[in-house]
C-alpha cells in the first residue's frame, strides 16, 4: 500500500463515533526500582479513534501500553480495557483479552526464524484452530495483500527493509482482527517517504478494521496525520490532551521544544 | 542515576537492594517456579508436536558429526592408554570389557552431555535470549500465544529425549574406535570383540545410563531455556545468556553424576 495522498500534513479532527471508552485509565502509578515513571496517569480511547502520545524519551510512553497489554504490570491505579479490569482479570481471561488487542512493536519483533508467511501463521492457527489449510492460506494472502507485501509471502524477515518489517508486524497483528491497535513508534528510523507509507497504513487500518489505536510516537508529522487526538506525557502524566492544534498551540516551554524541532521553526 | 533521571523527568527515590543471600534464594524460586510451569506445559494440550520433532532434529541430528568423531576418538585412546596396565597382568583379553562398561557407565553420558551442553546448551541460551531482547517474545505473549509452551518446553523435552539417544550412540561409536585399536594391536575379530564386551554389559548399567542420560538431557534444556527466556540487557544479556547455559549447565551435570554413581552403586553391592 504505497503513500499516495498528497495532504500529508492535513490534520484529521476528533472522531464523532460516539463516547464509548474501549480503554480507560485511572490514576496509573508505575515505577522500576528507585525510577518513578508513571505518576498519577489517567487517559481514555474512544471507540475508533487514533490517540496519539507524544513524550521524552524514557518517560514511559511504551510501559503505558505494555500495561494495557498486560506485558507489565501496574503498580497502583486502574485500566479497564473493553470493560475488563487488568488487575482484577485470570491469564485466561488476559489472553482473551489480547486476542482484541494488536500491538505493533517499534522494531516490527518478527519471528526471524520463520518467513513472512509463517509469523502470520503462527498466531492464526494457534488461535483458529478450527481453520483448516485452505481458509489459513487465505487469510494470510488476504491480509499480506492489505499491507501491499504479498510477494515476500516466502521471504525471511531478515530480507526485508524496515517499512517492510513494520507492515509486515502490523499485518501480523491485524490477522487476529483486532478491535484496539497498540503501535510503538510505528515510525522510527524509517525514511521520510516510508513514514509517510506507514502514516498513510495507520489511517487505512483504522478506516477499514474499524480499529481504535494508541500511537506512540515522537514524530509530530506522524501524529498530526494519524491522531484525532493527542495526548502529552509530562512528568509522568498527561498534562495536555486534544487535537493537534489544542495541543501545541502554547506557551509551555516542556511542549514547544517538540513542535519547534520537527518543524524547524 | 541523578543526571539520568533528570534527564528523564523521572523521580528517584531510595530502595535498599536486596542482600545476596535473598537474590540466591529468590533465583532459586524463580528456577522452582520455572520446573514447575514446565511439567504443567508439557503434559497438558495443546501440544507443540510439529516444533518438538523440529528441535529433535536440531539437537540430535546435528550434533552427529561432533558426537561421532568424539566418540571414536575417546574409545580408541581409551583402550590404547588401558593396554599397557591391563597388559602387566596379562590381561589384555580383558580390553574389550573394560572399554564396554567404562563407555556405558560413564564416559558415554558424561562425554555426550558435555558436548550437548557446549553445542545444544549455548545455542539455546542464545536464540531465546536473542528472541527476548528483540522483543519476539513478547511479541508471542500479545499475540495470545503461549511462548513457554512453544519454545521452553519443546526444547527441554528435545534434549531430553534426544540426549539418551546420543548417549547410547556415543557408546556404540566409542566401541568401534576401540574395535579398531583392539584389531590393529592383537588382531581380535569383531565378533569376539562385541560378545566379549556385551557379556560384561548388565541390565543395571543399561537402565543407569539411560536414567543419567534423561537427566542431563533435561538439565541441559532447562539451564539452557531459563538463561535465555529470563535473559535481558540487550546483546551484553545474550552473551551472558549462552556462556550461563554452558557454564551452568557443565556444573550441573558434574554434580549429577557424582550423585548418580553414588546412586547406583547402591544397586551393585
Amino acid at each position: 500500500m504505497p503513500y499516495s495522498g498528497p495532504d500529508i500534513m492535513e490534520q484529521k479532527t476528533p472522531t464523532k463515533s460516539g463516547l464509548e471508552k474501549v480503554i480507560e485509565i485511572k490514576n496509573l502509578y508505575k515505577s522500576f526500582g528507585v525510577f518513578d515513571v508513571l505518576k498519577g496517569v489517567d487517559l481514555d480511547l474512544y471507540r475508533g479513534e487514533n490517540l496519539v502520545v507524544l513524550g521524552k524519551s524514557g518517560t514511559g510512553k511504551s510501559v503505558l501500553i505494555k500495561i494495557i497489554v498486560g506485558l507489565l504490570t501496574a503498580d497502583e491505579g486502574e485500566v479497564i480495557v473493553l470493560g475488563k479490569h487488568l488487575e482484577q482479570i485470570t491469564y485466561k481471561e488476559l489472553l482473551d483479552l489480547r486476542l482484541k488487542i494488536g500491538f505493533s512493536f517499534q522494531n516490527s519483533a518478527l519471528y526471524d526464524s520463520m518467513t513472512v508467511g509463517e509469523n502470520l501463521k503462527f498466531p492464526l492457527i494457534r488461535n483458529q484452530r478450527k481453520l483448516g489449510k485452505a481458509e489459513v492460506k487465505k487469510a494470510i494472502e488476504e491480509m499480506l495483500d492489505a499491507v501491499g507485501l504479498l510477494n515476500t509471502i516466502d521471504q525471511m524477515p531478515s530480507e526485508l527493509s524496515g517499512g517492510q518489517r513494520k507492515r509486515i508486524g502490523i499485518a501480523r497483528t491485524l490477522i487476529l482482527q483486532p478491535e484496539i491497535m497498540l503501535y510503538d513508534e510505528p515510525t522510527a528510523g524509517l525514511d521520510p517517504i516510508t513514514c509517510l507509507e506507514i502514516n498513510s497504513l495507520i489511517n487505512e487500518v483504522q478506516e477499514r478494521f474499524h480499529t481504535s489505536s494508541i500511537v506512540i510516537t515522537h514524530d509530530l508529522t506522524c501524529a498530526k496525520a494519524v491522531g484525532n487526538r493527542v495526548a502529552m506525557l509530562l512528568d509522568g502524566k498527561f498534562e495536555s490532551v486534544g487535537t493537534f492544534d489544542e495541543v501545541f498551540i502554547t506557551s509551555d516551554n516542556r511542549v514547544k521544544p517538540f513542535y519547534e524541532y520537527n518543524f524547524i521553526q | 542515576m541523578e543526571n539520568i533521571a533528570e534527564k528523564t523527568n523521572v523521580q528517584v527515590k531510595e530502595i535498599k537492594a536486596p542482600g545476596r543471600l535473598t537474590r540466591m534464594f529468590l533465583e532459586l524460586y524463580e528456577v522452582y517456579k520455572f520446573i514447575g510451569r514446565f511439567f504443567k506445559e508439557a503434559f497438558f494440550p495443546p501440544y507443540e508436536g510439529k516444533e518438538l520433532v523440529r528441535q529433535c532434529y536440531d539437537i540430535g541430528y546435528r550434533s552427529l558429526l561432533l558426537i561421532s568423531t568424539t566418540g571414536f576418538i575417546t574409545g580408541m585412546v581409551f583402550t590404547k592408554q588401558s593396554r599397557p596396565s591391563l597388559a602387566e597382568f596379562g590381561a589384555t583379553s580383558w580390553l574389550p570389557s573394560l572399554v564396554a562398561i567404562a563407555l556405558l557407565r560413564t564416559l558415554a553420558p558424561l562425554l555426550t552431555a558435555l558436548i550437548a551442553a557446549g553445542k545444544v546448551g549455548s545455542s539455546i541460551g542464545a536464540e531465546l535470549g536473542s528472541m527476548r531482547v528483540t522483543e519476539q517474545i513478547d511479541a508471542m505473549e500479545v499475540s495470545a500465544t503461549n511462548p513457554f509452551k512453544f519454545l521452553v518446553t519443546t526444547r527441554v523435552l528435545a534434549s531430553t529425549i534426544t540426549i539418551p539417544i546420543l548417549t547410547f550412540y556415543t557408546a556404540m561409536i566409542g566401541m568401534l574406535g576401540a574395535l579398531l585399536n583392539v584389531y590393529l594391536s592383537e588382531g581380535t575379530s569383531a565378533t569376539a570383540f562385541f560378545q566379549s564386551s556385551l557379556e560384561s554389559i548388565t541390565f543395571l548399567d543399561v537402565t543407569a545410563s539411560t536414567v543419567k542420560a534423561i537427566i542431563f538431557g533435561f538439565t541441559i534444556g532447562i539451564v539452557g531455556c531459563y538463561q535465555g527466556y529470563n535473559s535481558s540487557k540487550g546483546t551484553e544479556g545474550v552473551g551472558k545468556a549462552a556462556n550461563a547455559s554452558v557454564v551452568i549447565g557443565m556444573f550441573l551435570i558434574f554434580i549429577e553424576e557424582v550423585v548418580s554413581v553414588q546412586f547406583f552403586a547402591l544397586f551393585r553391592t
